[in-house]
């Protein structure tokens, strides 16, 4: 290996931002190197500091509340000595960088040739004429088609993954020798993100370009990156190839990191759910016998207005005669990407929404056709978790009296028993029982989200439904959050509808997994089945999706699968009931395809 | 163009409920027989006058007749001028809209600049002085400071005059008065008087705009895009900072015309403000309506024209729907 | 990630609200400046010298003296006396006392009206809500002196009157500002949280999403006090608004207003002064509560 010159060469880079009036260091002295063609990966939880680091290399930090210090020589030149014009000539021109939200990265009232444009004519002194045939040709190569008419289109007109496409491209514009990218796939679907991934490598390679890569997705890392440096608290903890990283973790952080990160495939072989950090399967929670929850042919419609009167025209069947059975102490994975309708089959199950058609069954009585009294009583038996533990808890109120609330609504206990029964629910879920005096926003993500369990397990319910309540949280919390579930499970017998897009977190809790595309179930077995012989061409595609935290994995190449316009029907359209093919025992898959009805 | 439909039948239907209103309400206000005749007059004098009147219809009656008269573009006569309230109303309109609108535009032109400094560096001292005198802007009654302004500028000063219009001339038949040096001294000071509390609001929304926009997302990618300070204020944050702002604009010129009132009150400027207030105090009940409806005429179209012009302005809004 | 721990278990959003507005010179000085008035005019029948209302007090030949003269009887008109030969320090602070009682009364008979009907608007949707909204809509794109004008032509005068003026222009905008606000808490989790735990429609509407709207409410409430107050000084000052023997600020100006040119500035002046005074503390108040209410999203 001859000594190449690195394109990056940061040391020991300390940052400090000004907080409500007082100074915090964020990143504490960090030094690396990227060289050129190179991929470093920055991984950390959340709070780790990955993002302010990269912004500060960029220099886009609030000039008045931050503090930077160490040097970032960037081709051969420190960038901390520059001025704000040099700096600006060197953004987007020679290191290009890219942010995780591609839904507002674009102007909304400017249009995409506009956004492309500006950049050609800033760095490469372009005239309009040759910038919008840039353009063009920078729209082709990150694969939008028919490029010429969409330059003057506006971003609303696009998808989220293909705004990240524009925004590469606008990245990419000048070659630059480095690119930052800045959680650039989180916010996308997984076989998104698995497009979106290929692409930046691809033209990494043509252009021979050093990548400096951000994210917590150890899968992500494992594909992209030939190095990884671990942050946390804003301390740079290991730094090696990904390889040894993997295969040799020298921190603890590292270490707990890597083990609280579920690998797709891990659980080959074993058919019970197995809880985080240890090796023995789950003993069997599942009560066979009548089932607690019964789904059938669910259909949930919205209207779709269009033209300026705003009359309905047609329906969208967000969720389509959709059907399940769930035992007392099971867990049904349902797996989906986003707008195939899992969120909103959760709150029509929970009668948040009406359903337009369907049954459904709880503990053997009809919860859609309940009357208002009768369901007050139905709902304690039926709770739901939501993804955001920030927004499911009233910011006003101590989590102690949003505990106690629905207890007490219930009649379940009286005022003098409800403390009591509070610090039992908090210790019943891992929390102190002082913490009942505390308002949401003294906790941490993964302890709110505790606390949101509690409170579902509050009013002593046989389901629960978990509406990606994972997501949202750290690797390391995740996993302590899916082993406290999976101990309710054991110790109260409660069914569990686990609803996720993430397949290796539901490959480890479930006993069954359910696989959603458009509305409909197009493949539902046992988990082993589904993971390991999946039937339905979608499922194959979910799967070769997925990123792998393993260096040595090479990812296949993406199973193609079409992707039809969302299905939109005249009003009142009844459809036939949908036909599935046993493959095996217990493993049925939906017939005719998706969509081609 | 079903929007355009849509919104003129909104407009239509609102016109129609506030003339009901507006007659009713004035229709309550008293007897203004007894205002017209005196004291001692014969009842058959009396009977006489309501007959002329058409007071002795019911309500009604004479609110059908108010309609299918004012169609027709009469709106009845002053029973203080024998003068078709119309014309009355018609002959002070010039004056009026000239100084709304010139206080308009001193609003505009003075105070987004300001706001969108002010919103730049919150912190900075600039900012500070922006806002500072933006809050006094905003709580100074505008009678107040018109008697201020008089006092300084007219009385101590001897600068401006304190009251009047200047002389007019006419443009396609209409007199202004901003063509003649000695018309913009007597615009001067009533026009700033208006503008003021105007130019406060102005800055405060554009600030607030401003600094919503700077913490977008898009910003940030432009700004690592190495585009300059000044092409991302006036490209990127601009457009998004201004499109909410043409709502509220619109109102606020509606405001701007019905505060006058007060301005023209205190400068002795010949517009419908003056008009209405002696109406009101002589109980002059054509003139009422006409004023009214003349003016709930003028905010409604303003307010759909300001709709039309949203929907023009935001790509969101003109797109959106489509896939 | 906010540790476990917090430094002061004993937090309440409302000690942190009022942590923030010590924090701020220009809040703090608008909250002790509307104390100091406020005392003022409730012990106005106390303070003051003279009361300017009875008739039997005055002589006419004490009237237009310049500030600090004395009268024949040896009282002396520290703020000069008007043109009936009122004490202005007197007439200031019961003026004030009105200006305040009015703008106080009014505002918070429109907030309570203006708040239950968005609360309601909001809890009903539908048709309700959108019938409810289309009347804020009209009654808010006429700008709040015309509706006073009209009303009060149609009223008379007197200040039960002006109070109603008040309320029936100013209740709008409470009615948009807490119905948009409870709209957006309704599609937050928490309240779908409520509906899921069978809490009573009711209860999720009071208990849970009206406190949360509260802070934006607030800010609304003193930017309209302050407008509910310059309302009625300007109705005043055109004449249409109090009777004489009631006067606000704003008819003490309004009657300085001829002496002005003359040179008698103090019978209009002081009574400005004040009432500026009133005007800028509460909207300083209003800016620190907006700037507060804004960036309050906990660190996540």
């Amino acid at each position: 290996m001859s000594i190449i010159e690195p394109v990056l060469d940061v040391r020991h880079l300390s940052i400090e931002l000004k907080t409500d009036g007082a100074w915090k260091t964020i990143v504490q002295p960090l030094s690396f190197a990227i060289r050129p063609g190179e991929t470093l990966a920055l991984v950390g939880e959340s709070g780790s500091g990955k993002s302010v680091t990269a912004y500060g290399i960029m220099q886009l930090l609030p000039a008045l509340h931050s503090r930077i210090r160490g040097s970032i020589a960037f081709q051969g030149r420190d960038l901390l000595t520059l001025g704000t014009k040099q700096m600006q000539d060197i953004r987007g021109n020679r290191i290009g960088m890219i942010f995780q939200e591609p839904m507002s990265s674009l102007n909304p009232v400017l249009t995409i040739g506009t956004q492309i444009t500006e950049v050609l004519k800033r760095h490469r002194g372009m005239d309009n004429r040759a910038a919008r045939q840039e353009a063009i040709r920078l729209l082709e190569r990150v694969r939008i088609s028919s490029a010429a008419s969409r330059l003057d289109a506006y971003p609303l007109h696009f998808s989220g993954g293909m705004r990240q496409r524009v925004v590469i491209a606008i990245a990419l514009a000048c070659q630059p020798d480095l690119l930052i990218a800045d959680e650039p796939t989180t916010a996308l679907d997984v076989t998104v993100q698995a497009e979106i991934l290929t692409l930046i490598q691809t033209l990494q390679r043509e252009e021979n370009m050093a990548a400096l890569f951000i994210t917590h997705d150890m899968g992500v890392v494992a594909e992209v990156a030939d190095k990884v440096l671990v942050m946390n608290q804003g301390q740079g903890l290991e730094m090696s190839d990904t390889r040894s990283l993997f295969q040799h973790p020298r921190h603890p952080y590292t270490r707990k990191l890597i083990e609280a990160v579920p690998r797709l495939g891990d659980m080959r072989g074993i058919s019970a759910p197995m809880a985080f950090n240890t090796t023995q399967p789950q003993p069997d929670t599942v009560q066979p016998g009548k089932p607690v929850l019964q789904v059938n042919d669910l259909c949930q419609r919205f209207p779709v207005r269009s033209g300026w009167m705003r009359r309905i025209t047609k329906e969208v069947h967000a969720v389509d005669r959709v059907s399940f059975d769930l035992q007392p102490g099971e867990t049904l994975g349902l797996v989906g990407e986003s707008g195939c309708g899992k969120s909103t089959l959760a709150k029509t199950i929970m009668r948040l929404l009406e359903a337009s058609d369907g049954k459904v069954v709880l503990e053997q009585q009809d919860l859609l056709g309940a009357n208002p009294l009768q369901l007050a009583a139905m709902r304690r038996r039926i709770q739901l978790i939501f993804q955001d533990p920030w927004e499911s808890l009233n910011p006003r109120m101590r989590i102690g009296d949003a505990l106690a609330e629905p207890m007490l609504a219930h009649g379940l206990v009286t005022a003098d028993q409800a403390d009591q029964a509070v610090a039992d629910l908090l210790q019943s879920v891992g929390l102190a029982a002082e913490m009942a005096s505390r308002f949401p926003h003294q906790f941490s993500g993964g302890q709110r989200q505790r606390v949101c369990i509690a409170r579902a397990l509050a009013l002593k319910p046989s389901v629960i439904i978990a509406d990606e309540s994972v997501s949202a949280l750290d690797v390391s919390v995740r996993a302590e959050i899916i082993n406290l579930l999976m101990d309710i499970q054991r110790s109260q017998g409660i069914g569990l509808l686990f609803i996720s897009h993430d397949m290796a977190v539901v490959e480890r809790i479930s006993h069954r997994v359910a696989v959603m595309y458009q509305g409909k179930i197009v493949e539902i077995g046992s988990r082993q089945a589904v993971l390991e012989t999946p039937a339905h061409p979608y499922t194959q595609h979910l799967l070769s999706a997925v990123p792998i935290p393993d260096p040595d994995y090479q990812r296949p190449a993406l199973k193609p699968f079409p992707k039809p316009q969302l299905t939109e029907w005249p009003i009142n359209q009844r459809l036939p009931p949908l036909r599935y093919l046993e493959v095996a025992k217990g493993h049925k898959v939906l017939v005719d395809g998706a969509g081609e009805e | 163009m079903r929007f355009l439909l849509n919104r003129l039948g909104q407009t239509l239907l609102t016109l129609f409920v506030m003339s009901l209103l507006v007659f009713i309400g004035v229709w309550l206000v008293g007897d203004p027989v007894d205002m017209l005749l005196s004291s001692n007059a014969t009842p058959a004098e009396r009977a006489g006058v309501i007959r002329a009147f058409g007071l002795d219809q019911s309500v009604w009656r004479q609110y059908l007749h108010f309609i299918s008269q004012a169609l027709q573009g009469d709106l009845g006569v002053s029973w203080v001028y024998n003068v078709p309230a119309l014309k009355l109303i018609m002959q002070s309109m010039p004056a009026t809209l000239e100084l709304a609108f010139v206080a308009f535009l001193i609003a505009l032109l003075l105070g987004i600049p300001l706001g969108v400094l002010a919103g730049i560096k919150p912190e900075g001292w600039v900012a500070k002085s922006i806002m500072g005198f933006s809050l006094l802007g905003f709580s100074l009654p505008s009678f107040w400071v018109g008697m201020m302004l008089i006092m300084l500028f007219s009385v101590k000063l001897g600068w401006l005059p304190a009251s009047g219009r200047g002389p007019t001339q006419d443009i396609l038949g209409i007199p202004v008065s901003f063509l003649s040096w000695d018309g913009i001294r007597h615009l001067i000071l009533p026009a700033l008087n208006l503008a003021l509390f105007k130019i406060a609001i102005v800055i405060r929304l554009t600030r607030v705009g401003t600094m919503e926009c700077l913490q977008q997302d898009y910003v940030r990618f432009a700004r690592a895009k190495g585009l300059t300070s000044g092409r991302i204020l006036f490209v990127h944050v601009l457009k998004n900072t201004l499109i909410p702002l043409i709502t509220v604009l619109g109102l606020e010129l509606g405001s701007i015309i019905a505060f006058a009132v007060v301005t023209e009150t205190i400068y002795a400027w010949p517009g419908m403000g003056k008009l209405i207030i002696a109406a009101i105090g002589m109980l002059d009940r054509p003139v009422i309506l006409a004023y009214l409806l003349m003016t709930v005429l003028m905010f409604t179209l303003i307010n759909m024209l300001v709709d039309v012009l949203y929907v023009l302005v935001d790509p969101r809004v003109r797109h959106g729907g489509r896939k | 990630m906010t540790p476990v721990s917090s430094p002061s278990s004993s937090y309440s959003p409302w000690r942190s609200a009022i942590r923030h507005i010590l924090r701020r010179p220009g809040a703090l000085a608008g909250i002790v400046i509307l104390l100091v008035m406020t005392m003022l005019a409730l012990l106005a029948p106390v303070i003051a010298p003279q009361n300017p209302y009875d008739l039997s007090q005055l002589d006419i030949l004490d009237g237009r003296l310049l500030p600090g003269s004395q009268s024949a009887t040896g009282f002396t008109f520290w703020l000069g006396s008007d043109d009936q030969g009122r004490d202005m320090f007197s007439a200031i602070l019961y003026g004030t006392r009105t200006s305040l009682w009015i703008g106080f009364i009014s505002s918070f008979l429109a907030l309570v009206i203006g708040t239950s009907l968005g609360i309601f608007s909001a809890w009903q949707g539908g048709r309700i809500d959108a019938v409810i909204m289309r009347i804020v809509d009209i009654q808010l794109s006429f700008p709040p002196i015309l509706i006073a004008l009209i009303l009060l032509t149609l009223f008379g005068q007197g200040a039960e009157k002006i109070v109603l003026a008040l309320v029936i222009t100013q209740w709008a905008y409470y009615t948009r500002a807490v119905r948009g606000n409870a709209l957006v808490e309704m599609e937050r989790n928490y309240v779908a949280a409520a509906k899921t735990l069978a809490l009573s429609q009711p209860r999720i509407m009071f208990h849970h999403v009206l406190p949360n709207c509260l802070p934006s409410l607030t800010v609304v409430a003193t930017l309209r006090i302050a407008y509910a107050i310059m309302l009625e000084a300007t109705l005043s000052f055109l004449g249409i608004g109090l009777p004489v023997t009631q006067p606000s600020l704003g008819l003490l100006i309004a009657n300085g207003f001829d002496y002005l040119l003359s040179g008698d500035y103090w019978i209009s002046l002081y009574p400005g002064m004040v009432l500026l005074l009133l005007i800028i503390a509460i909207n300083l108040l209003g800016d620190a509560l907006r700037d507060i209410t804004n960036p309050q999203r906990e660190a996540r």
